[in-house]
């Protein structure tokens, strides 16, 4: 017995010095840097794409299934589970076989993978990028690292059926859409709808504020990159409102009563009861649009697929339109749809040049043949910033149609706000800001006090992040 | 056959081994080895020594939900244990149908904890819809639930071994007693008690443990909400790997604190209950 305890605890102390080994190493490796050399790709066999969408993973599984019919290359597609990203990807890297081609969402993402992602700046894909949109692609120094490849945009999406019949109404506060062009005019709208919700059919202007933990996004990350928006658009340290964002160490929040203005209105004029919030999810509000219950909800292009999605959806397809969120800011009368992207593709910089290559082929491909493209407007229903993409070959569901239509608005002067929440400093000052949030509705805080967190919030973890 | 034993040990134990090698010891090693590191993946980790600890110590989060996991621990403990010993006490009488109400006792226990948060969510919430509020309205009402979810899953299964130390109980002894004129208080005091104490040190070492490690629970049903005043050590752990840029180390870190508490707390409680242990 003696002996063999011996044994087992050589063994032990065996692989334990073997594990401390495994953990030691790597930790140095120099990254090959430059995706875009003229490496030889016909011995790669397999690339790996980790995707960020699950909704749509099925027809990558087609794409890439066409795309080994063509070129024999084998696409393993991967999908990552609603809001599992960042853990799927964690995991997944540290194999041996890591994806090639993942995804980031904006300069703060790149900060966590940068170790991880290749210099895209001579690729042909960044090539494709248009002028306008080059500007969107994750920089650091003189590098690419992040390429957009989808546009989205959200405002207050409304049922034109709903405002129809309102205007309809003798004593409307307004007799079209058109002549809703600030927060004043909409509140009045909202106030008086909600005053005749009964004749209106409907349980309130605004689906549910929804407020649960991890449902809050609409309000702590995409409603917060309004008052924002203009703060670093006022910084004068350089044109790029995303980068003054980043280099903001502290935030005055200096449009908080704006954005008290469009929350209260929000909540004040909801089909759901103020204390009822914290247990609403987004596919709850999206549900109460689809049904008709209520007549507006904030959300973006993505959300088509929810309304049409649920059962006994009565909303139709021509009558969904874009508003957008007005907040009371001086000349807001030419502001338009928030419209930015948090999709980046990446290319991994530590699997060898020739599958780096092998995989800005396939998304070459991807968004610049004719099949690709037909599967990306149609399939995917992307709006993408490449110049490959002509009017005509634009998704066809109505929201997207929307956001191209607000897009091009921009020549009338109608300005569509950049998104920079890709530029906020954490997840944790995002949850924060929705904690702050829900309790503010519930009555437990003053705004003040909400305006001081965030403030506070905002510093804190810009100095825990940094460096 | 004993030399044989002997003789083979080594090769039989050795699927076990590796195994246990594996999935638990190579990731706990490594694991620590990581606390003292700042990294994104396993495989990039850079050596930071302590300042992971002291990051965490410096986080009022951590200690917060420290303290939360402590009050949550404590209330649930004792509940579940006095509540557990009592149904075991009733499902010994002689009644009819005790079987049909072990099982039925017991069957919470078989449910996974996300399933039983969201469906503790949606009743709990259910109720207090009525008084316009939610379980994230406040943290007490985060708290109770929190408490009447632990009770519900495992007072069952914690019935179950009481149930199993009380048949074990020699009928002499409490004849004995009945014979002396002992009353119910004096024989459940002075002969039940110490002779189930084997089934209260290992329910009390399972409660203790898993109200500590809580987590599919907490996550599923109140998500720290509101802010974090419900967020227990494990949800805080998560919480801080994935929300911040560069603060996976420090989650580490926090892991194996966590890790230290437990031990500690569950070593010293088998220790000291063991201690009151009878030989029947």
């Amino acid at each position: 017995m003696k002996k063999s305890k011996r044994i087992l605890s050589c063994l032990l102390a065996g692989c334990m010095t073997a594990a401390a080994l495994v953990g030691c190493s790597g930790g140095s490796d120099s990254k090959t840097s430059s995706g875009n050399g003229n490496a030889d790709t016909s011995n790669v066999k397999s690339i790996y794409f980790l995707n960020f969408k699950p909704e749509i993973a099925e027809k990558y599984e087609t794409i890439a299934k066409k795309y080994k019919e063509e070129t024999g290359i084998e696409v393993k597609v991967k999908t990552a589970a609603s809001g599992e990203y960042e853990k799927t990807l964690t995991s997944e890297i540290a194999k041996s076989d890591p994806p090639t081609i993942f995804q980031i969402n904006g300069p703060v993402g790149y900060q966590n993978w940068k170790d991880y992602c290749a210099e895209l700046k001579g690729s042909e894909l960044y090539g494709m990028l248009t002028d306008e949109n080059k500007s969107l692609a994750v920089t650091d120094g003189d590098g690419v690292y992040g390429i957009p490849y989808a546009i989205e945009g959200y405002g207050i999406i409304y049922n034109d059926e709903i405002m129809q019949k309102y205007f309809a109404i003798d004593g409307a506060k307004a007799k079209s859409i058109d002549e809703i062009k600030n927060f004043d005019t909409l509140k009045a709208v909202v106030e008086d709808m909600q005053a005749k919700k009964a004749d209106l059919g409907i349980d309130g202007v605004f689906g549910s504020t929804s407020l649960k933990a991890g449902d809050d996004w609409r309000w702590q990350t995409h409603l917060a990159n309004l008052p924002l928006y203009y703060e670093f658009k006022e910084d004068t340290s350089s044109d790029n409102i995303i980068l003054n964002g980043l280099n903001a160490k502290e935030i005055q929040f200096k449009y908080a009563q704006n954005y008290k203005n469009i929350f209260d209105l929000y909540t004040n004029n909801s089909c759901t009861e103020k204390t009822l919030l914290g247990g609403k999810t987004v596919d709850e509000s999206m549900a109460e649009f689809a049904t008709g219950k209520c007549a507006m909800i904030q959300n973006g292009n993505w959300g088509w697929s929810q309304i049409s999605g649920v059962d006994g959806n009565v909303t139709k397809a021509e009558n969904i339109k874009f508003l957008p969120i007005y907040t009371g800011i001086e000349g807001e009368e030419n502001q338009g749809l928030c419209i930015g992207t948090e999709n980046y593709f990446a290319i991994n910089g530590e699997v060898d040049e020739a599958t780096q290559k092998a995989s800005l082929d396939f998304l070459k491909w991807l968004f610049s043949s004719d099949y690709g493209k037909e599967q990306v407007t149609k399939e995917l229903g992307f709006i993408t910033p490449f110049k490959t993409f002509t009017e005509d070959d634009q998704p066809d569901d109505p929201l997207a149609k929307e956001v191209i239509s607000w897009k091009a608005k921009e020549s009338n002067g109608i300005k569509n706000l950049e998104w920079l929440f890709t530029a906020f400093p954490s997840e944790q000052w995002k949850n924060d800001f929705g904690a702050s949030l829900l309790e503010y509705v519930q009555g437990q805080k003053e705004w003040s006090a909400v305006v001081d967190d965030v403030k506070q919030s905002w510093k804190t973890e810009r100095e825990a992040t940094a460096g | 056959m004993q030399n044989a034993i002997k003789k083979w040990f080594p090769v039989l134990a050795l699927p076990t081994v590796v195994a246990f090698m594996i999935s638990f010891l190579i990731p706990f090693v490594m694991g620590i080895y990581l606390s003292f590191c700042s990294f994104k993946t396993v495989k990039n980790a850079t050596w930071v020594g302590f300042d992971n600890y002291l990051r965490s110590f410096a986080n009022e989060d951590f200690i917060n939900a420290l303290w939360f996991t402590v009050k949550f621990t404590v209330i649930s403990v004792i509940t579940i244990n006095i509540l557990a010993f009592v149904f075991a006490m009733l499902l010994t009488k002689a009644l009819r149908g005790t079987n049909v109400f072990r099982t039925i006792f017991f069957m919470p226990n078989l449910i996974g904890g996300i399933v039983l948060g969201y469906i503790w969510l949606m009743i709990i919430n259910g109720f207090l819809y009525y008084f316009g509020a939610t379980i994230t309205t406040s943290a007490t009402y985060g708290f109770w639930g929190l408490v009447i979810l632990m009770n519900w899953q495992l007072i069952g299964y914690m019935m179950i071994i009481y149930i199993s130390g009380i048949q074990n109980i020699s009928p002499d002894l409490l004849e004995a007693a009945d014979i002396d004129g002992a009353n119910s208080a004096q024989k459940l005091i002075h002969i039940t008690i110490p002779q189930v104490m084997p089934s209260i040190t290992i329910c009390l070492f399972l409660t203790l443990t898993n109200s500590f490690k809580l987590f599919d629970q907490n996550y599923a049903l109140t998500a720290g909400a509101p802010g974090k005043q419900t967020q227990m050590l494990a949800l805080d752990i998560v919480n801080t790997f994935y929300g911040r840029v560069g603060w996976q180390g420090v989650g580490q870190a926090k892991a194996v604190i966590f890790f230290l508490i437990v031990a500690v707390i569950a070593l010293s409680q088998l220790f000291l209950t063991r201690r009151k242990e009878v030989e029947s």
